[in-house]
């Protein structure tokens, strides 16, 4: 290869990685969509092999090992359908406990197993509850991916009968719509619109039921940029990080709210997790 | 407590079969130039070595470097010339291994 | 054709890369790396002076990876896979990463076919390496293309 010409590909290596993403974005949506679908497709051709099934592994393991201070398995949580009743809890949630006094979703309920239960200290499960990029899901994060598989399969049907169920899904709803923080933001602002996109990701719309149905089921989802998997207590909480709002507390009434109101939109819609995404 | 590393292997062989067999195992694979949250470098942590015996003899064999993925996965082929118990065994930077036995069924 | 008598020129094939790995800024990478970071080094490992010939081999990878942390890819190379010619190694490279290897497959004449499926870590766009050392001493080469994008918030 001549100096000049090797001049050239080196050149145009590098004009080519700048403008890649600009470039991306000026062509058509379609065939970029299209071309990230065959990676979105290999990486879920195999259920299997989805990293985020060594958390299922792992949470189910923790939820039959005895632990804590009173050192009981969680075989006696009840998730709704009775105590140690795994297989399609999840589908129900979020509900009313009659024990909490409290709606709560999945990791809500398994952390108040956790504390009730086997003995941890509440505080220290709630404090820094997510990983960092890099480290897996912790283990309350680990059981509910386990527990949420278990629902696999079946379509989201919480009922939101109770009244206190209708409180949390219309306090989602308002604070979906919401806007406040220092950038004005609210949910809507990126998801209640079509077309929106931050940088080459295209978001889900989820004022529309057909979009949230698509979209909410495979929360909690293995994400291979951080290399963990994400749970949708953490999903809900790294947003409104990013929207400049101050931080949501795990199992706190906002964020009980906004699952509420997303699962309500998806209702109907498949579960299928661990989902497996950017 | 960590995961178990998951295998998959087909339910039952024929003899002269060719099986594939499907390995994961959940590990950070650290390549040694991140920062954490403390702003302090991470050290390089890999599994740098995959190996594969059936029946006692090696079949299969990786090395796996800082272009590997993190939660490696790897999937290989095996000609089955008989019964026998697969052993997989990852190890780690500084010694460590993990270790997984799964028999094949051959019919 | 110019193009094939340049492919197997290994030292073409080795200053291209070079000219690649060093315009991406990555050819002198920090002391905290170990092994080989220069791509004609780590060639020179591999196939010693040997020309690899392209060929051979099929790589399995999508045209962008929305991100480069978990690439998947799968290596196949036709082969008889008998004791007398069978694939010895599959060596996959990421030439622009700052170490370029990715891993190194061995197979034996057990293993029935030379195919590996794994993922990789790409730090940038680039072209992967593949290079296929057979039992008879000779070696194979493969090239593809990958984009590399940035994504958005995550979901």
């Amino acid at each position: 290869m001549n100096s000049s010409r090797k001049r050239i590909c080196a050149a145009a290596l590098v004009v080519g990685l700048s403008l890649t993403a600009a470039a991306e974005a000026q062509q058509s949506g379609d065939a970029i969509e299209r071309e990230l679908e065959t990676y979105r497709s290999m990486l879920k051709a195999d259920p299997w092999s989805n990293p985020g099934m060594l958390d299922v592994d792992r949470g189910e393991a923790l939820w039959k090992t005895p632990a804590g201070p009173k050192n009981v398995s969680l075989e006696g949580c009840d998730l709704g359908l009775g105590a140690g009743k795994v297989d399609g809890a999840f589908a129900r949630l979020p509900r009313y406990f009659a024990d909490g006094d409290r709606v709560m979703d999945v990791e809500t309920r398994i952390l108040w197993c956790m504390e009730k239960l086997q003995g941890f200290d509440r505080l220290k499960l709630i404090t820094r509850p997510h990983p960092a990029a890099g480290m897996p899901v912790r283990d309350l994060g680990g059981i509910a991916t386990f527990v949420a598989s278990r629902s696999n399969g079946q379509p989201f049907k919480a009922a939101f009968t109770e009244p206190r169920e209708r409180e949390a899904l219309a306090l989602g709803e308002t604070l979906f719509y919401r806007r406040s923080g220092p950038m004005d933001f609210a949910c809507s602002t990126c998801h209640a619109d079509s077309g929106k996109r931050i940088r080459l990701q295209a978001l889900p719309v989820f004022s529309k039921p057909e979009e949230a149905r698509n979209s909410v089921g495979q929360w909690p989802a293995y994400r291979v940029s951080t290399a963990h998997v994400m749970t949708t207590q953490h999903r809900i909480y790294d947003c409104l990080w990013q929207m400049r709002l101050p931080e949501v507390e795990l199992g706190s009434e906002v964020s009980v709210a906004l699952i509420s109101y997303l699962v309500k939109q998806a209702e109907g819609g498949e579960i299928n997790v661990p989902g497996i995404k950017r | 407590m960590p995961a178990k590393p998951r295998i998959r292997l087909p339910q039952t062989a024929r003899i002269g079969e060719v099986i594939e067999v499907k390995t994961l195992v959940a590990h950070a694979m650290e390549i040694g130039n991140r920062r954490g949250s403390d702003g302090n470098t991470i050290q390089r942590l890999l599994l740098h070595t995959f190996e594969a015996t059936f029946a006692g003899k090696e079949v299969f064999r990786a090395n796996l470097h800082t272009g590997t993925a993190a939660n490696p996965f790897i999937s290989f082929f095996m000609k089955v010339l008989g019964p026998g118990e697969f052993e997989f065994t990852w190890t780690e930077d500084g010694g460590a291994k993990i270790t997984e036995r799964q028999p094949l069924n051959v019919t | 054709m110019a193009r094939d008598a340049e492919m197997t020129d290994r030292r073409a094939v080795i200053v291209g890369l070079s000219a690649m790995a060093t315009s991406a800024g990555w050819a002198n990478p920090a002391a905290a790396q170990t092994g080989p970071s220069d791509i004609g080094a780590v060639l020179k490992t591999l196939v010693g002076d040997a020309v690899p010939v392209e060929g051979r081999i099929a790589l399995d990878l999508p045209e962008i990876a929305e991100n480069g942390n978990t690439v998947p890819y799968a290596i196949r190379v036709d082969s008889p896979m008998t004791d007398a010619q069978y694939v010895k190694a599959v060596h996959l490279l990421a030439p622009a990463n700052p170490l370029p290897r990715v891993a190194s497959f061995f197979f034996t004449p057990q293993s029935g076919k030379a195919s590996v499926a794994s993922r990789m870590r790409l730090a940038q766009t680039q072209e992967v390496l593949a290079i296929a050392a057979m039992s008879d001493g000779t070696f194979y080469m493969h090239k593809r293309p990958i984009k590399v994008t940035v994504g958005g918030c995550g979901g």
